[in-house]
């Protein structure tokens, strides 16, 4: 079995130092290790930003595509081959600007997909714009004047949505965000992990202090039932998103993969493709 | 006796117009004889004239007929629109419930039937086409038993019961049209057909049967016209192989599934038209980028922007060649019949993975949505070659990765699939080194670059260029491309007959465009003509740019919707001669 130093590269990552996505590498490399994964099982599929980057930081395979795609092509990897584990990861502009329409429908289709989103409630890459997460007012470079649109909340629409896994957590947590992560992993379905990772350049609203000061820790409410659709919408807005810890989670509803009529346990791509010569001549014999 | 025919039905949309065509084409392809069908339809469900058009021959046939022998008409409006098509002595068979009356100047026979109330009769006006499909049959004085066999097969699901309704309807409309035409028309009596069992589809179905049979498994796709039937066909015929459709939110997802799908090792496809086409550039250059395989059918319908959906057009040209930005090796390659719609699928497949590049294949409105007569087709004509895709690996060193992009002597690198021990390697748009991992250095740059851009160098497909071409040096050369083929030929004909000597060669490799085939016939061609469906002569662009020879060159260009008739060629090459 594979410790999570196997998991590790020896490319230094780009991100500015102190940055929240090193935690977040750390975090997938650790859980990858102990739900017993191999490198060569795991599948990276990142978007384009500071964080998008993270596919080439792990030693697994990845593809790191275009802006906002992660996930239609980590769904791709996963229909080819559903032996792989898969781990979709990118920013919150990535995932809920650019590519908000494919989170809204990878949440439906619900493959077996672990999508981490490395929200620090601005674009990094670009240098500091408003991302759909920033806050009413937040001045950034393209908001002189404080942003006036109101800012999107991913949990809520994951759960309307019809998430069956709902996270989320802070970067400098490293045990309750590689908990997190094990557990998406685990989980049959898409698990959406929201991760609070401050931009220490560009957002200084945001800060680990500040996030420190507003996060409230599902810890506290011991009764807490994360099955209950109705108290985790609830939760959410209450705490007005800030809250981290496993939201919610459906075990009952199958995966995409286990509902498509004749798919296969063994993934598509290890298995033979060739068409028999009786099975052709029945299609052939339907245009007589 | 005569060698061919052609018949039209007209009526609103969703009243039976296709139904009606279906049957009667069904059993005319029982019979052995060679068919061509032409849908003209409009963007609505329900209302709105509609027609389809099916010509008739005991011989190959790619092509609509300039005229018309018999029309089937259930409302007044189809006669109108369509009578001047009917050649002198042609005939009208109408609903006489809407006392159909011929327009001035037509000179055809109208034979009015109660269409509407025979069917009532029976039960329900549902089954007008069938009063009317027996109507025509009869006219043919063909024989019914073949006939009633189609109906049967239709039907029989439904019960005896119902089969033998419908049975009744198409006696009763034959009955009543032999009766007021005194019998069948002598002049619409077919010679026998060869009797061979032909394949009857439209091009779209031969792409996913050669998708089937080329291996592919998977298709992430957003419907449209004219494209979707190819998903249609593909989500029935892939689960019981073990794959699937996935209808996606958009095209951007549906172009990007399938190169996820592609990477880890499953040959993938997407189909659309030109809006489609349009989200998908940025992800094809991934794919070039990434030297990732893709297939993506591109079915092309009247542009720009929703322009006419549901017509025929030529215009995605440009797009398929120059679209995506910067610059990768891409493959866009062109059937030009049924047939090639079912081996270039397979081919496109092949092309995909042996080169790692995106391969488009372009179709237009008639050639994939025209029902037509098919050869038989041959499953192991084409093999599948998966080029150089390994799946047995050394293991690796710590820290290694398996060179993905390894700089070869043809510029193809080993490729391999993820879940494979010994294949670790990273994949990013990004430029990159050999093993995938980002890179800004220059020297590198440019051999990558390069190594990408030179993969296609001597690139041919099968038939690149398809080439019907008698004479050693040539009056008129005529070049195509797409469904244009089977109308060229016809014009061809026409024009030797007044002795013109006339060539005709069909590209069916657009890009990278094959010159030296290409050239090689208009260097003996006193003249060029070359024709499309578009505006601005987007395939002449590229045989100046590549051939060159422009002062030779004219083009016959028609952008109105409607396909090419061999008469619209036949008369430009004659003005130009
Ligand atoms: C189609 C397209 N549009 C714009 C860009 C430029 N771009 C790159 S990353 C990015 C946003 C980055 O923000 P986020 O996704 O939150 O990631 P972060 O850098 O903050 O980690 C943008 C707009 C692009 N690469 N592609
Ligand atoms: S700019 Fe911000 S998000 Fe990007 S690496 Fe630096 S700290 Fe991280």
């Amino acid at each position: 079995m594979a410790t999570f130093k196997e998991f590790r590269n020896n490319v230094k990552p780009n991100w500015c130092p102190g940055c929240g996505d090193f935690s977040v590498q750390a975090a997938i490399q650790r859980a990858a290790a102990n739900v017993g994964l191999e490198p060569e099982s795991l599948a990276v599929i990142s978007g384009i930003g500071c964080s998008g980057r993270i596919s080439g930081y792990i030693n697994a395979y990845g593809l790191h595509g275009i802006h906002g795609r992660a996930l239609p092509i980590a769904q791709g990897v996963k229909l080819a081959n559903r032996e792989l584990t898969v781990i979709a990861s990118g920013g919150d502009g990535d995932g809920f600007a650019i590519g908000m329409g494919h989170t809204v429908h990878a949440i439906r289709r619900n493959l077996d997909i672990t999508y981490i989103v490395m929200d620090n409630q601005i674009y990094g890459l670009t240098k500091g714009q408003t991302s759909p997460r920033s806050a009413e007012g937040f001045k950034t470079k393209s908001t002189p004047e404080g942003s006036i649109e109101s800012t999107l909340s991913p949990l809520e629409i994951a759960m309307s949505a019809g998430a069956t896994f709902v996270a989320q957590s802070f970067s400098t947590d490293l045990k309750q965000l590689t908990l997190l992560i094990e557990e998406g992993l685990k989980h049959k379905g898409f698990s959406l992990i929201n991760v609070f990772s401050p931009c220490v350049t560009f957002n200084k609203v945001n800060t680990y202090d500040w996030f420190k000061e507003n996060i409230v820790n599902l810890e506290q409410f011991p009764d807490y039932d994360p099955t209950n659709r109705i108290a985790a919408m609830n939760k959410i807005m209450e705490t007005n998103g800030m809250l981290t810890g496993l939201i919610y989670q459906n075990k009952e509803r199958k995966s995409y993969e286990d509902l498509v009529v004749g798919f296969q346990e063994k993934g598509l791509a290890n298995q033979d493709l060739t068409l028999s010569p009786e099975h052709f001549d029945k299609l052939v014999a339907e245009f007589k | 006796m005569i060698s061919q025919l052609s018949w039209k039905i007209g009526g609103q949309q969703g009243e039976g117009v296709e139904s009606t065509d279906r049957i009667f084409s069904t059993a005319l392809n029982r019979l052995g004889y060679y068919l061509y069908g032409y849908r003209h339809f409009s963007s609505r469900i329900k209302g709105g004239h509609t027609n389809n058009k099916i010509r008739i021959s005991t011989h190959p046939i790619r092509a609509i007929s300039d005229d018309l022998d018999i029309l089937v008409a259930f409302d007044q409006e189809s006669i109108d629109l369509n009578a001047h098509e009917l050649r002198a002595g042609g005939v009208v068979v109408a609903d006489a419930k809407f006392n159909p009356v011929l327009p001035e100047g037509i000179n055809a026979r109208l034979f009015p039937v109660p269409i509407t109330s025979i069917a009532e009769d029976l039960g329900t006006s549902l089954m007008k086409n069938m009063v009317a499909s027996g109507a025509s049959w009869a006219l043919l004085g063909l024989p019914l038993d073949v006939f009633n066999k189609a109906v049967e097969e239709e039907f029989g699901r439904k019960g005896a019961a119902i089969v033998e309704k419908n049975v009744e309807a198409v006696k009763r409309g034959a009955d009543f049209v032999l009766e007021l035409a005194g019998g069948p028309i002598e002049e619409f009596q077919l010679d026998p057909a060869d009797g061979k069992q032909k394949l009857f589809m439209i091009g779209n179905e031969g792409i996913g049967l050669g998708a089937v049979a080329g291996g592919c498994r998977l298709m992430s796709a957003y419907p449209i016209t004219p494209a979707s039937e190819i998903m249609e066909y593909l989500i029935k015929k892939l689960p019981p192989l073990g794959g699937t459709v996935v209808q996606t939110e958009d095209e951007i997802a549906a172009v990007t599934m399938a190169i996820g799908a592609n990477y880890a090792g499953v040959r993938t496809m997407t189909a659309s038209a030109g809006p489609g086409l349009a989200l998908m550039m940025e992800a094809i250059g991934l794919a070039g980028m990434t030297e990732t395989p893709l297939v993506i059918v591109n079915t092309q319908r009247g542009g720009p922007s929703t322009g006419l959906p549901t017509k025929q057009e030529q215009s995605d040209l440009n797009a398929m060649v120059y679209g995506t930005h910067g610059e990768i090796p891409k493959i866009v390659i062109a059937p030009a019949s049924i047939e090639d719609c079912f081996y270039d699928t397979i081919e496109a497949f092949n092309l995909a993975e042996q080169y790692q590049v995106p391969v488009i294949i372009m179709t237009d409105l008639q050639l994939s949505l025209g029902k037509q007569s098919c050869e038989a087709l041959v499953l192991d004509e084409i093999a599948i070659n998966r080029g150089k895709l390994v799946r047995e690996l050394p293991e690796l060193e710590t820290h290694q990765l398996f060179k993905r992009y390894e700089l070869t002597e043809d510029g193809v690198s080993p490729r391999v699939i993820p879940g494979d021990k010994g294949g670790l390697h990273h994949v990013t748009g990004v430029e990159h080194d050999e093993t995938g991992r980002p890179s800004e250095n220059s020297v590198n740059r440019q051999k990558m670059m390069d190594k990408r851009l030179t993969k296609l160098n001597g690139m041919y497909i099968r038939d690149a260029v398809r080439v019907d071409a008698p004479h050693e040096s040539a009056d008129i050369l005529v070049i195509g491309m797409g469904s244009t083929g089977g109308t060229i030929d016809e014009a061809r004909t026409r024009l030797e007959k007044d002795g013109l000597k006339t060539n005709h060669i069909t590209i069916r490799q657009i890009h990278p465009f094959p010159t030296d085939l290409v050239k090689s016939y208009m260097d003996n061609a006193k003249k060029v003509v070359i024709l499309e469906n578009n505006a601005t002569a987007q395939l002449a662009a590229q045989v100046k740019l590549h051939v060159g020879q422009a002062e030779k060159i004219s083009s016959v260009l028609k952008y109105d919707g409607n396909p090419f008739l061999p008469s619209d060629v036949y008369k430009a090459c004659k003005e130009l001669s």
